[in-house]
């Protein structure tokens, strides 16, 4: 059955994996073209002042500009990591 | 006025020079007035691809420090009326590539010519900004492989936002793409990028697609331009992308596999 199922199965081809990674890069590069050129240092700077209270990883913070026509927001998302009784920190 | 156009990528080695060869020769046999700078200072090379690298004495740079007049330093085309080239200095560092000193030198070739193109160094630093500086258009060449791809966008990215245009919210500067060293076969066993892969990702205009072809090192080799080549298929296929970038209507050629039959496996069947 394993050795059907196997032989059945169709080799994905390498342009489309080529393709769906591109396509996911590509939007991440283009997300960060609109950001004003502080946001890496504003991120590190959010994380190190963060670290002073709180153990979390480098990619535990997400950093975030939407624009719209009158506004700007910046969004701030930090996953804590959780002790053993489950409280943050 | 000149037209200004970039031939740029990022990646290196996907066929800039190949390319503003053989576009800068194909606008001059066309009528235009055509002149092309090669702004790869320390490699350049531009002037092997169009075979006049015996003839060089002064350079773009020479130029812009005022050691030679403009006259001095461009190179009349052997074969191609309407052509010069401008090329690169092989010795100075590239800090000596200014952005006032390459905008009098436009300024001035710009009263004279119709079109003039701009052949980028590889990357994204001080030369490579500073040939697409003052473009009105772009050609992106692109090879349908992941890290050109991602160049490419990464230059889209750059136009965009480091152009005289965009600094001065001028209309942008127009982006075409260029799909260099295609190869059907590949893409019909499914080991390469579909031109409409490279397109939607990118999303913008195609202007040419060039097969990957053994014309295009002959080409190299002898120093003339591919498009010189007119019984290869690279030669048609840069012809045809002069002519879009003139705004003519031209079908998409070389970008489906053709099977060889039996007889033209056994004869040759043709150069390619």
């Amino acid at each position: 059955m394993k050795l059907l199922e196997f032989l059945k199965r169709e080799r994905k081809k390498s342009a489309s994996v080529a393709k769906e990674r591109l396509q996911i890069i590509v939007a991440h590069q283009r997300g960060e073209r609109d950001q004003p050129d502080y946001m890496p240092m504003l991120q590190q700077e959010l994380l190190e002042v963060i670290r002073r209270y709180v153990q979390v990883d480098q990619d535990a913070i997400n950093i975030n500009l939407d624009s719209d026509n009158d506004c700007s927001i910046l969004e701030l998302n930090v996953t804590l990591p959780r002790d053993e009784q489950g409280r943050p920190g | 006025m000149a037209k200004i156009i970039v031939v740029t990528s990022g990646k290196g080695g996907v066929g800039k020079t190949t390319s503003a060869a053989a576009i800068a020769t194909g606008l001059a046999l066309r009528g235009n007035k055509t002149v092309v700078i090669d702004f790869d200072v320390g490699l350049r090379n531009l002037d092997l691809v169009m075979g006049c690298e015996r003839r060089v004495v002064y350079d773009l740079i020479n130029v812009i420090q005022g050691e030679a007049g403009l006259n001095q330093a461009l190179i009349r085309d052997k074969r191609t009326e309407n052509l010069h080239i401008l090329p690169a200095s092989q010795t100075r560092d590239k800090e000596a590539l200014t952005a006032e000193g390459v905008e009098k030198v436009l300024d001035t070739l710009s009263r004279e010519y119709d079109f003039i193109v701009c052949d980028s160094p590889a990357g994204i630093e001080h030369g490579a900004q500073l040939a697409m500086y003052f473009a009105d258009e772009a050609i992106v060449v692109t090879n349908p492989e992941v890290s050109s791809v991602r160049d490419s966008d990464r230059i889209l990215g750059l136009l965009a936002s480091k152009t005289r245009r965009a600094e001065r919210s001028e209309p942008p500067v127009r982006e075409h793409l260029l799909i260099t060293r295609y190869d059907p076969s590949r893409v019909t066993s499914g080991d390469m990028l579909t031109l409409e892969d490279v397109r939607e990702i990118l999303a913008i205009n195609l202007v040419g697609l060039i097969p990957e072809s053994e014309a295009v090192l002959r080409a190299s080799n002898q120093g003339v331009p591919v498009v010189h080549d007119m019984d290869s298929d690279a030669g048609q296929a840069y012809a045809d992308t002069v002519s879009r970038l003139l705004g003519e209507d031209v079908p998409l050629r070389f970008h489906e596999y053709q099977k060889k039959g039996l007889l033209s496996r056994m004869f040759g069947g043709g150069r390619r």
